[in-house]
């Protein structure tokens, strides 16, 4: 357990030298594209003059050398405070602390049924391999990949939502309905099913046609037979020795596409107008609204960070011969 | 020659009230025809329903609903319901009242004398009167507000001889004055919440308080705006809607399926994207209309920065003109929506003249003119290469780009396409680093407020958009933008305008495109809605809906 303290410890140090190293990366970065805030609402109010750019720019803090305007940044990171959105009037961290429910709601739904749907078929077309039932799971797997997601949503909003008028195209809630408890959360579970299906067919694809491959691989190895020859049941060989084996490259993939949970579903965010923190990090780009943008990236950044080291520790669990190899 | 309209009687039904105003402007101003106003005679036998809630569109997502500080597009449209200006404008630009409820302009044209109505609350709950204009035109807008500190500059004094009445004196006669006024361009604030603020800082930004007839109930970020009805209303029985809720739907086919399902009720502007336009105008349930934007009249055109060679000469733009067909444009590019230019002035704008130099399509013409000026044929038929960046609004504009590159190919003229993002866009034009670009200006209902900008070389102004950033300069048209803009005999302003068009359609400063119309779909149970030249950015006070 000691052994466990330790690499945990290590691994924050480190983390915590890649954060710094990404807020400086970032910060540069957000400021090397053309343009900035100022003269993005000065082209949407349609008419500027000197006065109205140079007072934004005053008041965005933008007519600091741009060094100093790091300094200042990175002082407010480190009391934790992610800075104040000037476009839109409010600190950045209430910005994002109200959009990020929306979007974790979607994603890790999406990304649960993903990998439990992906998992099973895999396993599933794995044992059956072929038979129908496999190739109809690879097929499926396979265009589930390769449609494009956008599409996908638009054609279920249209079957579902304008055609068959089941579920509601777009949004979050039923607006103006008042709901509270949990005709709230029935609400707010009905909008959500397109938008979650949508996106978990697209991962489950992944999950699904890894599952396979690597259940195939590991179903050919001596141990296995073996388990076989020791006359163990069929179920027990695929779940005990054939799936904890092959399972490993999955959990990689699943903690890479965890890590992206946040800032992964700006196209689903898009088509069901769904108010995530994704679209709001492709108008901070468009509108050059640094703030808010590198709040948004701080966050994916501790995301990815978190969810590597919990994918570390979840091999050592899965496998123990990991653990003991450090 | 003095100008006095008095407005609207309380008691009568609106309908009758509005054709009173309109009746009087037309007897006043001897304008023979009115449109819009007078609405399809059928409609106006029906009586209007209490109740109901509109659904529309916010796209983009506006950062703030505090019209005095934004002035974006989305921004008009929800907080014109919100604010309101001292006046609106008929389908033919004339004052109709808002704030104020009649006006007189002095024979010398140096006075505008505004009277308010009565019994005006701000959503708050405080009285409005003439301080809250005064504080409005001469300091807050001055401050913050672009277009509005261009306009209120001009005035020698701002004051409030009572309650009711503002009174605006000018150093030098500006007839386009009376054009200034509606809410977008000088939205009335709160004296008692912004006076020796910040105004940027303001906290009551985020909840505004306004006098119009509708009042910001909830604005969930990413989700929906969600207006309601103000009670205190100061005309009686108005609104007759409960509130009108606007949803961001970011995504346009997804905008597009919001209004065929009966979702929402209303789209405007840029929501639907022109090819969508032929496909959602046969829908049983809605109505097209391109009307309600003559205000802002938009004009598009080829931006030539006059900075370098060959586009410095005018034989150059007027080949790219002849090598054009703008007509192709309109009709395969913006779907039909939009009318062939002829010169700078939109066609909906007072003191348009379509009798100037025009250019046909003619390959040939263009052709003699590159040789004239002895750009020949490389071996592979290229007489010059330019740059064009199409403005990143969309893919109309995209498409617009690949025409022209196809277009301007037959000529000769090779083209490079550069793409870029708003933020780009408007960094690398306001800084003259382009070579031809595409753009569109809002004319704001008068050519001395939104046309003289682009063309006089007082307006030559690096870093800032939407000047004269081709670096195009003539003093005759200078001068003759000056004088028309003094001008108060309607007759001798017409006489510089016609003058003024006639040189610029010769010259082609820029290489005018299309007067672009947008499309505004409204369900057909939506009465009374856009009715003014701001349209769907007008109050919707009498907007009411019809039974399913």
């Amino acid at each position: 357990m000691l052994g466990f303290a330790h690499l945990f410890a290590s691994r924050l140090v480190k983390a915590l030298a890649i954060l710094i190293a990404i807020v400086v990366m970032n910060f540069f970065l957000v400021h090397a594209a053309p343009g900035d805030p100022a003269m993005v609402m000065a082209g949407e109010a349609g008419a500027a003059d000197e006065k109205f750019v140079e007072q934004l720019r005053q008041q965005f803090g933008l007519d600091r050398p741009l060094h100093e305007q790091l300094a200042t940044y990175v002082g407010k990171i480190a009391q934790g405070d992610l800075g104040f959105s000037y476009r839109q009037q409010r600190p950045v961290w209430d910005i994002l602390a109200e959009r990020l429910p929306a979007t974790l709601i979607l994603t890790l739904t999406a990304f649960l049924l993903a990998l439990a749907a992906g998992v099973a078929l895999g396993t599933l077309a794995a044992i059956t391999v072929g038979t129908w039932a496999d190739s109809a799971i690879t097929v499926v797997a396979l265009l589930a990949y390769a449609t494009p997601i956008y599409w996908i949503g638009l054609m279920m909003s249209l079957l579902f939502s304008i055609q068959l008028g089941w579920l509601p195209a777009f949004g979050y809630e039923t607006i103006g309905a008042g709901y509270t408890g949990l005709a709230h959360a029935a609400d707010v579970a009905a909008h959500l099913i397109l938008p979650v299906i949508t996106l978990a067919l697209f991962y489950m694809a992944g999950y699904a046609r890894l599952t396979r491959a690597s259940m195939l691989e590991v179903r050919g190895q001596d141990f296995v037979k073996t388990a076989k020859a020791k006359g163990l049941s069929q179920s027990h060989i695929v779940t005990r020795h054939v799936l904890r084996n092959a399972i490993l490259p999955v959990i990689t993939v699943a903690g890479i596409q965890a890590g992206q949970l946040v800032g992964g579903s700006i196209l689903i965010e898009t088509v069901f107008a769904w108010p995530g923190i994704g679209r709001l990090a492709f108008e901070a780009v468009l509108q050059r609204d640094y703030q808010v943008l590198l709040g948004i990236f701080l966050v994916t950044s501790v995301m990815v960070i978190l969810f590597n080291i919990l994918t570390d520790i979840l091999y050592g669990l899965v496998d123990p011969r990991i653990q003991a190899a450090r | 020659m003095t100008r006095s309209i008095s407005g609207f009687q309380f008691g009568l039904p609106l309908a009758v009230q509005r054709a009173t105003a309109a009746g009087l402007l037309a007897a006043v101003l001897a304008i023979p025809a009115l449109s819009g106003l007078t609405a399809a005679p059928a409609m106006a036998q029906e009586t209007p329903v209490k109740g109901g809630v509109l659904n529309s569109i916010v796209q983009p997502e506006p950062p703030t609903l505090m019209l005095g500080l934004n002035q974006q597009g989305p921004t008009q449209t929800v907080a014109g319901k919100i604010y309101q200006g001292l006046l609106t404008y008929d389908q033919k630009l004339n004052p109709l009242p808002s704030l104020a409820k009649s006006w007189t302009v002095s024979p010398d044209g140096l006075t505008y004398t505004f009277k308010l109505f009565e019994n005006v609350t701000w959503h708050d709950g405080k009285p409005f009167t003439a301080k809250d204009v005064v504080f409005s035109a001469s300091k807050f807008l001055m401050e913050v507000h672009p277009r509005a500190r261009a306009v209120f500059a001009r005035c020698e004094s701002i004051t409030a001889p009572d309650e009711l009445t503002v009174e605006f004196k000018l150093k030098e006669p500006f007839p386009a004055f009376l054009q200034s006024f509606e809410v977008s361009s000088a939205p009335i604030v709160p004296a008692h919440l912004y006076e020796g603020t910040d105004f940027r800082a303001n906290p009551a930004n985020a909840t505004p308080i306004g006098t119009g007839p509708f009042k910001l109930k909830e604005w969930v970020k990413g989700s929906h705006i969600q207006l309601v009805r103000n009670e205190a209303y100061y005309k009686a029985g108005l609104p007759y809607l409960d509130g009108i809720t606007f949803r961001v739907i970011p995504d346009a086919a997804s905008r597009s399926l919001a209004l065929e399902s009966g979702q929402v009720q209303q789209t405007q502007y840029s929501d639907v994207e022109p090819f969508e336009v032929p496909r959602l105008k046969t829908l049983a349930n809605l109505e097209l209309s391109t009307k309600g934007y003559e205000f802002v009249a938009p004009m598009s055109w080829l931006e030539i920065n006059h900075r370098v060679k060959p586009l410095d000469d005018k034989r150059f733009r007027k080949a790219i003109a002849y090598a054009i067909d703008r007509k192709f444009i309109r009709d395969k590019i913006w779907f039909g929506l939009g009318r062939v230019p002829t010169g700078p002035i939109n066609s909906v704008v007072k003191f348009y003249d379509p009798k100037v130099t025009t250019y046909e399509p003619n390959i040939e013409k263009a052709k003699a003119l590159l040789d004239e000026m002895g750009l020949k044929p490389d071996a592979k038929g290229v007489r010059a290469t330019v740059k064009i960046m199409p403005m990143p609004y969309g893919e109309t504009w995209t498409r617009l780009g690949e025409y022209l590159k196809q277009a301007l190919g037959k000529a000769g003229i090779a083209v490079t396409l550069e793409s870029t993002d708003a933020a780009g866009w408007s960094q690398r034009v306001a800084n003259w680093d382009y070579e031809i670009t595409t753009n569109f200006l809002y004319q704001y209902g008068d050519p001395a407020l939104g046309v003289a900008r682009t063309y006089i070389s007082d307006n030559i102004r690096k870093g800032v958009l939407f000047t004269n950033t081709m670096g195009y300069s003539n003093p005759k048209v200078d001068a003759l933008f000056a004088s028309a803009a003094r001008e108060i005999d309607p007759a001798k302003r017409q006489a510089d305008y016609s003058e003024v068009q006639q040189i610029l359609a010769d010259e082609l400063p820029v290489v005018w495109l299309l007067e672009m119309e947008f499309p505004t779909f409204l369900d057909k149970r939506v009465r009374n809605a856009n009715k003014t030249a701001i349209g769907v950015n007008d109050t919707y006070e009498d907007v009411w809906l019809a039974a399913k």
